[in-house]
C-alpha cells in the first residue's frame, strides 16, 4: 500500500466508490416506486448526448459533453412521457422503447461521423476509463498534502465527489417527502406536499450522477448501481433508513472489490492481463445482490409472513 | 341561466360545514366523472357517500382535496380555500393505492401522520412517539408497532392507516373505503374510533359500499351516480326512490325495499 498504489489505484476507486454513492442513493427511491428502469434509460441516452455535443463542438471536452448528456437525459424523459401518453402504453415498455432507439441513434451517429482520432467510442460509453484515471504527480501518501501534486488529481475525482456529495446532501434534506411520496403519493398530497416536483427531482438527480458518472466509470456501473445495492440492501432490512445504510455499503464494497479484483484478480489465478474494472464492479454488485436473495434476513415478503 | 349561475356563485358557502362544494365537475380525459355537484356535510357529524362503482365517490374525495384536477366548481373547507386548512383534515385513502411491501413499520406510517406539525427537519421525539403509540393503541394495534406493514393483515392496515389519520389530530376525516376487505372485529373498532371522533365534535365523511349498514352507522348522506342524485340526513335520505335512482337496475326492488327499510 505504498506510493503505487497512491498512483494507480487510489483515485481510481475513490472515483469508483463516490459514482457508486452518487448512482445508489437515488437508486433506493427509484426502486420503491418501481421505476428502477429510468436509471437503465437515462445512462443509456447519455450517449447520442455526448456524440452530438461532440459534432457541435468539435472537440471532446468535459462541459460540452456533459451537457449534452444532460441535455439528452431531458430529451428521453420528455419522449418516455409522450410514447406513453400517445401510444397509451405502460411506462416500463415507453422507457424500453426509448432508450434503446436513442442508444442505437447514439451508436449510429458515432459511426457516421469522424470520430477516429479523437477518444470516443461505444465502448467508452458502456466502460468508462476507470483504469486510466491515475494520479502519476502522486509520490506516496504524503502527496495527499501537496498542493501541487494535488493539482494534478483527475478532474473526474471532484468532480463525481461534488455529485456524490450533493445528491447525499439533498437526499437528507428532502428525506421526509421523499419517502412520504414514495409511500403514500395521495396522502402526500393531501398534505399539501408538491409530488410531482419531488418526483421530478428525484429523477433529476438520478441524471445528475449518472451523467457525472459516466464519463468516468461508464454507463456499465451506473446501471448496476441504480439498482444492486439498494435492491441488495432491500432483501436485508424493512426499514428505510438502513436500507439506505447497507445500500452505500454494498454500493462502496463493489467498488472496491471489483477494481481491486479486476486488478490482480486474474493474477491470483494465474492470468497475466487484468480485466474490465468496471465490468468487474458492475458483477460484484450483482453477486452481492445474488447473495441477498439467497441469505437476506428480509427476503420474505408479503403474504408469506406471519402475524395475520 | 347565466343569472342564476351569478346569483349562486355570489353566494358563499356555508362557512360552518367542514366541506362544503357546488358545481363540482371532473373529467378523466373526455369521460366525465361528475358532473356540477353540490353538496354540504354536517359539523360534528358522520356522512357516507354512496353510490355505484364507478359513480365518482372516490373522485369526488381526491377532488376537493385536490389530488386530480376539478374543471370546475368551488370547495370550502371550514368556509375556507382547502390549501388553506389542510392541518385541519386527515385523508384516509384507499388501502390498495400503497405499496404494502415498503420498507416501513406500522410506527412509522402512523409518525408519517405527524409530518404536516413536524415539517422536513424539525426532530420526531420521544412526545411524537409516545402520541404514535397512543393513536395505534386507540385502534388497537399498540402490539404490531414495530411490524413491517407487509406483515399486517388487511385489517390491520386499514387501522394503521386510520391511525396515522388520528396523530393528525385534525377536525375533519376523509376516509376511502375504510371497510373495504376488512374483517368483523376491524369493521367494529374502526367504526367505535370514528363514533369517538364524532363525539369530539369532529367530521367524518367516508365513501362507503355497504348499503346493509348505513343506516347503522352514519347520520348523512350523500348519494352519487356521477352527479348528486340526492344528499341529507340518512331517515329523509336513504329511501328506496333515492336509491333506485342512484343505482338504476343494479339493485333488485326487493333489496331496496329491505335497505330502505333500515333507514325509515
Amino acid at each position: 500500500m505504498g506510493a503505487e498504489f497512491v498512483q494507480f489505484s487510489l483515485t481510481p476507486i475513490l472515483i469508483g466508490i463516490f459514482a457508486a454513492i452518487a448512482c445508489a442513493l437515488p437508486g433506493n427511491f427509484l426502486i420503491l416506486r418501481r421505476q428502477a428502469l429510468i436509471g437503465d434509460a437515462i445512462s443509456h441516452v447519455v450517449l447520442p448526448g455526448i456524440v452530438v455535443a461532440f459534432l457541435i463542438t468539435g472537440v471532446v471536452a468535459t462541459w460540452p459533453m456533459l451537457m449534452g448528456a444532460a441535455a439528452a437525459a431531458l430529451v428521453a424523459v420528455f419522449l418516455i412521457e409522450v410514447v406513453r401518453r400517445m401510444g397509451k402504453i405502460e411506462p416500463g415498455a415507453a422507457m424500453g422503447v426509448v432508450f434503446t432507439s436513442l442508444f442505437a441513434g447514439g451508436v449510429l451517429l458515432l459511426e457516421q461521423s469522424d470520430t477516429s482520432s479523437v477518444h470516443l467510442d461505444v465502448e467508452h460509453a458502456l466502460m468508462g476509463n476507470l483504469e486510466q484515471l491515475i494520479w502519476l504527480r502522486a509520490e506516496g501518501w504524503g502527496s495527499l498534502l501537496d498542493p501541487v501534486a494535488l493539482s494534478y488529481l483527475p478532474p473526474e475525482l471532484l468532480r463525481m465527489a461534488v455529485a456524490a456529495a450533493l445528491i447525499g446532501a439533498l437526499t437528507w434534506l428532502f428525506w421526509r417527502p421523499l419517502k412520504l411520496s414514495s409511500f403514500d403519493e395521495g396522502f402526500a398530497r393531501a398534505l399539501g406536499l408538491p409530488v410531482r416536483t419531488i418526483g421530478l427531482g428525484l429523477v433529476t438527480a438520478a441524471a445528475v450522477a449518472a451523467v457525472a458518472a459516466f464519463d468516468a466509470v461508464g454507463s456499465i456501473i451506473v446501471i448496476a448501481m441504480f439498482i444492486c445495492p439498494p435492491a441488495a440492501a432491500r432483501l436485508i432490512t424493512n426499514h428505510l433508513g438502513r436500507q439506505v445504510g447497507w445500500s452505500l455499503v454494498f454500493a462502496v464494497l463493489s467498488a472496491i472489490l471489483g477494481y481491486v479484483f479486476a486488478g490482480y484478480g486474474p493474477l491470483w489465478l494465474g492470468a497475466s492481463n487484468s480485466v474490465s474494472a468496471a465490468g468487474m464492479v458492475a458483477a460484484v454488485a450483482g453477486v452481492i445482490l445474488l447473495l441477498a436473495c439467497l441469505f437476506g434476513p428480509a427476503r420474505h415478503r408479503v403474504g408469506v409472513a406471519a402475524g395475520s | 341561466m347565466a343569472d342564476l349561475t351569478l346569483l349562486q356563485s355570489a353566494e358563499p358557502l356555508d362557512p360552518a360545514s367542514p366541506l362544503a362544494v357546488r358545481g363540482l365537475t371532473v373529467s378523466y380525459g373526455e369521460k366525465p366523472a361528475l358532473f356540477s355537484l353540490d353538496a354540504t356535510f354536517p359539523v360534528g357529524a358522520m356522512s357516507a357517500i354512496v353510490g355505484p362503482n364507478g359513480a365518482g365517490k372516490s373522485t369526488f374525495l381526491k377532488a376537493v382535496l385536490g389530488l386530480i384536477p376539478r374543471v370546475s366548481g368551488d370547495v370550502s373547507a371550514f368556509g375556507r380555500d382547502v390549501d388553506r386548512v389542510r392541518d385541519r383534515i386527515a385523508y384516509v385513502p384507499q388501502r390498495a393505492s400503497v405499496d404494502w411491501d415498503f420498507p416501513t413499520t406500522a410506527l412509522d406510517v402512523v409518525l408519517m401522520g405527524l409530518y404536516g406539525q413536524v415539517g422536513l427537519w424539525r426532530r420526531i421525539t420521544g412526545a411524537h412517539k409516545t402520541h404514535a403509540r397512543a393513536c395505534l393503541d386507540r385502534v388497537g394495534m399498540a402490539d404490531f408497532a414495530d411490524r413491517q406493514i407487509g406483515q399486517l393483515s388487511g385489517g390491520q392496515q386499514q387501522r394503521v392507516f386510520l391511525a396515522r389519520a388520528l396523530a393528525q389530530d385534525a377536525d375533519l376525516f376523509l376516509l376511502d373505503e375504510p371497510f373495504a376487505g376488512v374483517d368483523a372485529a376491524t369493521e367494529a373498532a374502526i367504526i367505535e374510533v370514528l363514533k369517538s371522533l364524532k363525539a369530539e365534535g369532529r367530521s367524518v365523511i367516508a365513501v362507503h359500499h355497504d348499503l346493509s349498514t348505513v343506516a347503522d352507522y352514519f347520520d348523512h348522506v350523500m348519494l352519487v351516480n356521477l352527479r348528486r342524485i340526492a344528499e341529507g340526513p340518512v331517515q329523509t335520505t336513504f329511501t328506496a326512490e333515492t336509491l333506485a335512482e342512484a343505482y338504476g337496475g343494479r339493485l333488485g326492488a326487493v333489496q331496496i325495499d329491505a335497505l330502505s327499510l333500515q333507514g325509515a
